[in-house]
């Protein structure tokens, strides 16, 4: 059986590396990347319309910011579903799963992760707030914050990193996060711009259009922050447990 | 000349790793190599100047995702059948 299938397989290998000839080389003026007039005209003009440095955050959080909204609705409805599957199915009782061990949180982990802790949290903030200069935004941010969780609930039990982040808590910060950057795109619908047309918001803030733009994306950063942050901790906090929320890892 | 001798050395480690990760029987092993996989392309990301997509992936593809995959196996039998 094995071999019928290795024909199909090393036949669309050799067809896609036949294909991969024709790429342009990495980084040539002349290959679609950089000839397109939409790349050439983002280069151009992200700079005088939003102030903003990084070209990729003002592209996904301004200029594609519908697609970014559903993104994170997205991953939203990736935690309700999560949870929605394992509150009824996973086994209600707690069974001794293989390689389980009895013990105390160990001395030298939850030391270690005492200190880590506050330094991760403080980066992630950065992340986000820094992400219109360098690298990083809402996403990697939310991520970051919630691994701080996760590490709190690997290295004491879910139940510490539950005291500090409940359940109900991360529905409601993840619905949140939404919420605040719809209404941002609402909010500028309200004021006579389309949906999401953040220049609008210069007539009530005391900015140019063009800071307006920009700040209205750390706004919307901050809604997908707070989505993404509240989702993770959810994912692993459901799926360590099976969904009962007790004895994670 | 250096650039493409780094290039080639991730690739060929990234080979290494897709097929490792699919022949290993314990799947715990199988998410720890999926998580060097992640590693090695967020380091091809950041060498081609995509530093936000390298960051990405450095969070989500190494970080979380090895963590909820190793959560599931920990619920679940850490042999592979097949």
């Amino acid at each position: 059986m094995k071999i019928f299938t290795l024909i199909p397989v090393l036949f669309v290998g050799a067809l896609l590396l036949y294909a991969a000839k024709d790429f342009p080389e990495w980084g040539s003026p002349s290959g679609p990347a950089s000839d397109s007039p939409v790349s050439s005209h983002f280069i151009a003009n992200t700079g005088v319309d939003t102030e903003v440095p990084n070209m990729v955050t003002a592209v996904l959080a301004d200029y594609r910011g519908f697609d970014t909204m559903f993104e994170t609705v997205v991953v939203f409805i990736a935690g309700m579903a999560v949870i929605a599957i394992l509150k009824n199915s996973g086994r209600k009782k707690p069974v001794r799963r293989e390689y389980e061990v009895d013990a105390e949180p160990d001395l030298i982990v939850t030391n270690t992760v005492r200190l880590l802790i506050p330094v991760i949290q403080i980066f992630a903030f950065y992340v986000l707030a820094h992400g219109h200069v360098s690298p990083g935004g809402g996403f990697q941010g939310g991520v970051l914050m919630g691994a701080s969780f996760i590490l709190v609930a690997l290295s004491w039990d879910l139940e510490t990193a539950l005291a500090r982040f409940p359940m109900q808590w991360t529905t409601i910060v993840a619905g949140l996060g939404i919420v605040l950057y719809a209404g941002i795109g609402i909010f500028s619908m309200f004021l006579g711009g389309e949906f999401l047309d953040y220049a609008e918001l210069a007539k009530v803030f005391p900015v140019s259009r063009e800071m307006a733009r920009y700040h209205a994306m750390l706004g919307v950063e901050i809604g997908v922050g707070l989505t993404v942050t509240a989702i993770m901790f959810s994912l692993y906090a459901n799926l360590s447990s099976e969904g009962r929320l007790q004895r994670g890892l | 000349m250096g650039l493409a001798l780094f290039n080639t050395f991730i690739l060929l480690l990234l080979v290494v790793a897709a097929i490792l990760a699919l022949r290993v029987k314990d799947l715990l092993t199988a998410a720890v190599v999926f998580a060097v996989y992640s590693f090695l392309m967020c380091l091809l990301w950041a060498e081609m100047g995509a530093v936000d997509v390298a960051f990405t992936e450095a969070t989500v593809g190494a970080g979380v995702s090895t963590v909820v995959m190793i959560a599931t196996i920990f619920n679940l039998k850490r042999k592979s059948s097949d």
